[in-house]
């Protein structure tokens, strides 16, 4: 229980000391703002943030839900098939390794400049395909050869390997790869509307672009911890989903002794 | 009568390893073939390629009928999907043939004295559970030949002696053909009705005892130490000149 309630203190002691500094050394709110004039802003634009939240929020998820499909399946294809491997592996890795925030300017291009969404899409797409990609590899290749002998022997359609072996045993990489994923399809949405710019996107990053404009440093604070709440409710809901699937097939960590 | 006869079986892998050559093998229908050598011997090759896991480079393997029968497979290690429960484990050879008979797989469990555990998932079992569950899976197609690759090797000597009792059993009570591979020379002078000695590496038929198929099965029978000796002599003889690279 006090392991829960710690780093709830401490954030609750750290936002105290941030607010009584600033207070007592009269910091300028154009380079700090308090936290009360934060909670101000954020209180007195809600309604546009939280639209703006919700924008994001759905850019990032209509990524995931892209790049979860496209990365289990080009997965599968590529442990099926050493020609898928050949030709299609070294492209996914060089699109990985490429910073997405060079790429950025060509897909919008690309995309239409008039549909800045799209490339939003792309962009955060192609950030959170990999991890799917890479760590649905890795767990296919850990399947034992001997599970795959007894389908072989038992006379298993390619559909019966892939339902009945190869997609359950890669279950709990799967929703960890899920978890990871959600993390980088937020920052390659951000990332995105930072390079769309000007008035075309409508996300939390753009809202706080533009509060930096127009020198409202408290809603860009604003924004700014809208924007952390959101990686963190993703995280902490994925880790959830992974901890009940672990924990249903008994792999998750045993309980700590107690008195740690 | 032969249910399955390999006639100058060789399998050679691309790295140029021979795991066999020229192996010619009969196991006569209803027979409980073991399958005796040192490691490396290539029993397990053998089997894959019984089982059609593997193919051939030299030689056939000819079955009685047309066809290979419907086989069941026991591993070395138990196999089992993790996330199934045990009723699903030993029904996977009928789900993958499309087929659903939760009374076969009863019965498959109640073979191996399992039945009371079809819900349980593998890691709540034992090892020998495990094994059990292994072999239920491999019974439960009703299979004419059943092949089992070191299936106890894991197990402690009181869980092996039992499996080895239900094994013994199930052969008799089912009439299948068996063929065993193991290291022990107990185990394969307990079960045989014929016992097959392989060669080091390359593997080849060094030799073959017949026994009576319906002898008694105590270690304290007469036959009994005689077959340890002879299978032990046989084994010696394959391994002469063989320590520095056991
Ligand atoms: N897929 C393979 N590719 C290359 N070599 C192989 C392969 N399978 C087996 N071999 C080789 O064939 C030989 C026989 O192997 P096999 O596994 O059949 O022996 P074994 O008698 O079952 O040994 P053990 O008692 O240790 O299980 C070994 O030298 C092994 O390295
Ligand atoms: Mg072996």
């Amino acid at each position: 229980m006090l392991e829960r309630l710690a780093p709830v203190a401490v954030t609750v002691a750290l936002i105290a000391l941030w607010e009584g500094l600033v207070r007592a050394l009269a910091v300028d709110p154009f380079v700090l703002p308090a936290p009360s004039a934060i909670g101000a802003a954020l209180v007195a634009s809600a309604p546009s943030l939280l639209a703006a939240l919700l924008h994001t929020l759905t850019i990032t998820w209509i990524a995931l839900a892209l790049a979860l499909p496209s990365g289990v399946g080009l997965a599968f294809l590529i442990h099926r098939s050493a020609l898928a491997e050949a030709g299609i592996l070294p492209i996914a890795v060089v699109l990985q390794a490429t910073p997405v925030v060079a790429i950025a300017p060509i897909i919008i291009i690309w995309t239409g400049v008039d549909q800045p969404d799209r490339a939003l899409v792309v962009i955060a797409w192609i950030v959170a395909f990999f991890p799917v990609l890479s760590t649905l590899l890795s767990a296919l290749k850990a399947i034992d050869p001997a599970l795959h002998d007894l389908f072989s022997l038992y006379g298993a359609s390619g559909r019966a390997r892939f339902v009945r072996l190869e997609l359950p045993a890669s279950l709990p990489a799967l929703v960890s790869a899920l978890k990871v994923a959600s993390g980088l399809a937020l920052i390659g949405a951000v990332v995105g509307e930072y390079a769309a710019g000007s008035g075309a996107a409508q996300g939390l990053a753009w809202r706080l672009i533009e509060a930096g404009n127009r020198l409202e440093i408290p809603t860009m604070f604003a924004c700014l911890a809208l924007l952390s709440a959101l990686g963190l409710a993703q995280y902490a809901l994925l880790g959830g989903l992974e901890r009940w699937v672990l924990t249903r097939r008994g792999l998750a960590a045993s309980r700590r002794p107690a008195g740690r | 009568m032969s249910l399955l006869r390999l006639e100058g079986v060789g399998r050679r892998f691309g790295d140029g390893v021979t795991a066999l050559a020229g192996v010619d093998l009969d196991v006569p229908a209803g027979a409980f073939v073991t399958l005796l050598g040192a490691s490396g011997s290539g029993k397990t090759t053998l089997l894959r390629l019984i089982a059609g896991l593997d193919q051939p480079s030299d030689g056939r393997i000819v079955w009685a009928g047309d066809a290979a029968p419907t086989l069941g497979y026991v591993f070395q290690a138990p196999t089992l999907l993790p996330w199934a429960t045990v009723a699903e484990n030993v029904a996977l050879p009928l789900t993958l043939a499309g087929r659903r008979d939760p009374e076969a797989v009863t019965a498959a469990l109640a073979a191996v004295g399992l039945e009371g555990r079809a819900e349980a998932r593998p890691r709540e079992l034992s090892g020998g559970m495990q094994m059990r569950v292994s072999i239920a899976r491999a019974l439960v197609a009703r299979p004419t030949l059943l092949l089992l690759d070191e299936p106890f090797a894991a197990l402690d000597e009181i869980t092996r002696d039992r499996l080895g009792v239900l094994l013994q059993r199930l052969w008799r009570e089912q009439g299948l053909t068996i063929v065993f591979v193991t290291h022990s020379i107990p185990e394969a002078a307990y079960h045989a009705s014929r016992a097959v000695v392989l060669d080091r590496a390359p593997g080849r038929v060094a030799a073959t005892f017949d026994f009576a198929a319906d002898r008694p099965r105590e270690r304290t029978s007469p036959g009994y130490f005689a077959a340890c000796a002879d299978l032990a002599a046989a084994l010696a003889r394959t391994m002469a000149g063989a320590h520095e690279d056991a």
